[in-house]
């Protein structure tokens, strides 16, 4: 363990009660994250990447049970902090970004009070303090006349600078920890490569560490330090960003690598690999390899797979049947067809 | 050159845009002065930020939406002009047939996958309806689904089999042209990868023509064989796609080509060098309308609005690119 982490998670759950009966959507995850880190979170729809990040802040749905045999933030264990302390933290020391700004921005109220709420209720009832902080991030994140913005509602605003406006309030309290879900989805390429670029800046400038939950591998490739693969609930891969992506070990993460189109990789117009299936039902007792009804390589031993990871080096593991020789292998092999 | 399929000539679309309670109304114009040229045969790419109008475009195309001003013509023969108005609508979806975005929501979820495939053939009466179940079966086991789904709902299917329906009722009807806008947008990259398989599958099988619109520009790269990038309402740069990616001209199209994430781990987030003015198509700029976010910006860009100009296959509208060399200066 190292002193810098700022984050320890090990073996998190998530059960959700349904009619059919109990959801398992997360099913024991473990990360760390280290100041001026960045973890990125991928994986495809319903993999259980949000239900990860909400299970963190404290806000699973009320019906959700949640599970760890640790969740350490700041050195504090904070499993058992109850919803008046664990709102103490979230805005301040533990700031989140979700995907639609508008559903965080609150339509009534001019951006000038959002941004400055936050700062008054935690840190000081100032409000030139909290005014002049508010201006001062709002230019660091690349709005122009920032004051007059102040007295704007987010309706007024493009979806980028509302994103932008998001991030500058996330900022207000000067917080530790950025989790970030899909903060760029939703917009334009050229508008997501800014907003990147700043959230990189930001957190060198802040030394802060970040989780970054994403579909895109791209988006992955160019800002994570470290990688957790998630399919249906759990880690199938995950390491250091260059190793995951030079040396894709599980089936799956060396499949979705193949499903994209990379200019200059894939000819233009040639066929595209793929990954048939679906995702499986996580109702009721699961047990082995959740990926085995969709991977080539899957025999009978993956119906009583265990999930312990197989450890490679520098923190790279994967959970897979398979020996690291024999999936490197594989993942080589059909990366040529 | 290939035969047209598709052409618009100078389209404009204008949409009144209210401003409030007595306030009345301002004009927005979401397409403004498009020719763009369809080869039959081929794929060709549109692209351009949120609210640039591909989407008018497409519903233009479909005539699901009546242009303000210019034309649209279908190989030689106007099937949209101003004298004329459209063609009878029931003629254009014969030939020409959407895909859109959204599976979940342009599935009615009452009717069952057959019902839903065999609409067209119904509406239209094509053909002998006793043959239409095989009509249906065939078309179903041409996009990859199994017949058992006919008589499933859409509620039951995935994403990907959703848009799989979606693509066998545009086939259905044998189309010339397919317009796709965003067809892939909504889908996880593994389904994602099976559509565009598909598709390009289909393309050579059937001879189709497609216009696809995509905000992944890896995605049109892959499968466009020439590519018109679209700004604010008009089309700033068209070319060749190898021509466009290789050596893209207009400065929107070089930030707009630099703002693709490849999944390369040693490069890290480029700077696009685009500002973060955004223009508001009710007021658009004066001059060149990309001139405030322009980071090649001279003083003509914002007095005067660029000309197209054409060289060797590639259009480009941009001061720094104009034929008469007179005007750069
Ligand atoms: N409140 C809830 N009640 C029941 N099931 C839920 C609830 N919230 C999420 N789920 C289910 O849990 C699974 C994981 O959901 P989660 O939102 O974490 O996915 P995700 O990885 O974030 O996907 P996406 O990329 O689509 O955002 C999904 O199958 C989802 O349907
Ligand atoms: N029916 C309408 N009435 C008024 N304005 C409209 C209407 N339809 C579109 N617009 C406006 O026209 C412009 C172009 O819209 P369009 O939907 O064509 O964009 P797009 O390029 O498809 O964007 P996206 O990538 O977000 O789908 C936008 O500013 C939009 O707000
Ligand atoms: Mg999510
Ligand atoms: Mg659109």
């Amino acid at each position: 363990m190292s002193g810098d982490n700022i984050l320890e998670v090990q073996n998190l759950k998530v059960d959700i009660p349904v009619t059919a009966g109990m959801l398992h959507p997360v099913r024991g995850v473990s990360f760390t994250v280290a100041r001026g880190e960045t973890l990125c979170i991928v994986g495809e729809s319903g993999c259980g990447k949000s239900l990860t990040s909400l299970a963190l802040m404290g806000l699973l749905p009320k019906t959700a049970i949640r599970t760890a045999d640790r969740m350490d933030f700041l050195g504090q264990d904070i499993r058992d902090f109850k919803e008046r302390r664990m709102a103490a933290l979230r805005g301040v020391k533990m700031a989140m970004i979700f995907q639609e700004p508008m559903t965080s921005l609150n339509p009534a109220y001019t951006i000038g009070n959002q941004l400055m709420e936050v700062y008054r209720r935690h840190i000081s009832k100032n409000g030139s303090e909290a005014r002049a902080r508010a201006i001062f991030l709002l230019e660091k994140v690349g709005i122009s006349a920032a004051a007059s913005r102040l007295s704007q509602y987010p309706h007024q605003l493009s979806g980028g600078l509302r994103q932008r406006v998001m991030i500058a309030m996330s900022l207000m309290c000067g917080p530790d920890l950025i989790i970030a879900d899909e903060p760029t989805t939703a917009l334009d390429v050229t508008i997501q490569a800014q907003i990147l670029h700043l959230l990189a800046e930001l957190q060198d400038e802040f030394e802060m560490g970040m989780i970054l939950i994403t579909h895109d591998l791209g988006v992955v490739a160019r800002v994570a330090d470290q990688v957790q693969v998630m399919y249906a609930g759990t880690t199938v891969e995950e390491g250091p960003c260059q190793a995951v992506f030079d040396n894709p070990l599980h089936p799956y993460t060396a499949g979705l690598l193949r499903c994209i189109p990379v200019p200059g990789k894939a000819k233009r117009g040639s066929k595209l690999g793929s990954v048939p299936g679906i995702v499986p039902n996580l109702v009721g007792d699961l047990q082995g390899c959740m990926f085995r009804n969709r991977c080539a390589h899957a025999s009978s031993i993956c119906e009583t797979l265990s999930g312990e990871p197989t450890r490679i080096d520098d923190g790279h593991a994967f959970t897979c049947r398979l020996t690291p020789e024999e999936a490197a292998k594989t993942a080589a092999v059909q990366g040529v067809a | 050159m290939s035969e047209t399929a598709l052409r618009t000539v100078d389209v404009s679309c204008v949409f009144e845009v209210s401003q409030g309670f007595m306030k009345g109304t301002k004009p927005l114009r979401a397409v403004n002065g498009v020719s763009l040229n369809i080869p039959k045969g081929r794929v060709v790419g549109l692209v351009g930020e949120s609210g640039c109008g591909k989407s008018t475009m497409a519903n233009i195309l479909l005539g699901l939406q009546k242009p303000t001003s210019g034309d649209v013509m279908s190989g030689d023969s106007l099937y949209y002009g101003q004298q004329t108005g459209y063609l009878d609508r029931k003629k254009i979806a014969r030939r020409i047939q959407p895909i859109f975005q959204d599976p979940y929501s342009s599935l009615n979820p009452t009717k069952t996958i057959h019902s839903i495939v065999c609409l067209p053939l119904r509406i239209h009466n094509i053909g002998d309806p006793s043959k239409w179940d095989k009509k249906v079966y065939d078309i179903l086991d041409l996009v990859g689904l199994p017949k058992r789904v006919a008589q499933s709902y859409p509620s039951q299917m995935s994403g990907g089999q959703r848009q799989r329906v979606a693509i066998a009722r545009a086939l259905i009807m044998k189309p010339e042209v397919v317009i796709c806008d965003e067809p892939t947008s909504a889908l996880d990259v593994s389904v994602q990868s099976q559509i565009l398989n598909l598709l390009q599958d289909l393309r050579q099988e059937l001879g189709l023509t497609y216009l696809l619109i995509s905000h992944n520009l890896a995605v049109v790269e892959h499968m466009a064989d020439r590519v018109a990038v679209m700004y604010l309402g008009r089309i700033v740069e068209e070319a060749d796609a190898n021509t466009l990616f290789d050596d893209p001209r207009h400065p929107y199209t070089k930030a707009l080509l630099g703002s693709v994430l490849t999944p390369d781990p040693s490069l890290g987030v480029p700077d696009t060098h685009l500002g973060t003015v955004f223009p508001n198509p009710i007021d658009p700029p004066s001059g060149c309308s990309f001139h405030p976010r322009c980071s090649e910006c001279m003083d003509i860009c914002s007095k005067k609005a660029p000309k197209p100009s054409v060289e060797g296959g590639r259009m480009i509208e941009c001061h720094r690119y104009q034929t008469n060399e007179a005007e750069v200066a």
